[in-house]
């Protein structure tokens, strides 16, 4: 199992900010999960409905789209940052 | 040598800059953001700073190196608050110490602009009206980061 974590508006518009997934094989890339998460509710495809506007996080670092998710335990997705 | 605290107490920025007083230090430099009312006509009454807790302190970690690296500091402080912070609260405290003034003072803008956009903070800003309203990353912000790479 892989959890998802949301934060953010995308947490809002999920609706919750953790669930636990099965991850099919073909799910290779942070894109591809995006892919696959957006089909799984309708708050899910209004998250993802515009990818260029999220931002990831594989076990606690920063990736880009076309970064592996293979064998990472925690993957994270939000809004590009704004602290400081 | 380095003092990292995600908290959402407030902090004295005078103790901490205290705290960097060293016989190597010949100076220290500082940045103290405080949460700002708003230009608009919508006032600001609120911050609300969301962060993804197992994450954070490795992305300050990192961002404290990468100054380290680049500059021989005797100290370095990084202290982000979170939860709702009203308008002229104090939000985050950055601060270098050199034994030169030019290291401390690139070191503590390197700082800052890198936690603006490398950390995983988001603010959400809650109005007048009760409204709220989650604020937009700012390609300014993103251009202040690139350019330490230049």
């Amino acid at each position: 199992m892989t959890r998802i974590l949301y934060f953010a508006w995308l947490r809002e518009t999920v609706g919750y900010g953790e669930e636990e997934v099965a991850l099919p094989a073909h799910v290779a890339t942070v894109a591809d999960l995006m892919t696959w998460l957006a089909a799984r509710s309708a708050a899910h495809a209004a998250a993802f409905a515009n990818p260029r506007l999220v931002r990831c996080a594989v076990d606690q670092e920063f990736v880009t789209p076309e970064a592996a998710i293979g064998g990472a335990s925690e993957i994270a997705f939000f809004p590009p940052v704004t602290g400081g | 040598m380095a003092r990292i605290l995600v908290q959402t107490e407030d902090f004295d920025a005078g103790v901490e800059l205290g705290r960097l007083g060293h016989e190597d230090a010949g100076g220290i430099a500082s940045f103290t953001g405080i949460v700002r009312a708003g230009e608009g006509e919508r006032r600001v009454v609120a911050l609300v700073l969301e962060h993804y807790p197992a994450m954070t302190l490795r992305a300050l970690e990192a961002i404290v190196a990468q100054a380290q690296a680049r500059w021989p500091l005797t100290g370095c402080t990084v202290i982000h608050r979170v939860g709702r912070l009203r308008a002229g609260e104090n939000i985050v405290f950055v601060a270098a110490a050199s034994a030169h003034r030019a290291a401390a003072l690139q070191a503590c803008a390197f700082l800052i602009d890198w936690l603006k956009t490398s950390a995983p903070f988001w603010k959400q800003e809650e109005f007048e009206d009760g409204a709220r309203a989650w604020v937009a990353a700012r390609a300014a912000d993103d251009a202040a980061a690139a350019a330490w790479n230049g």
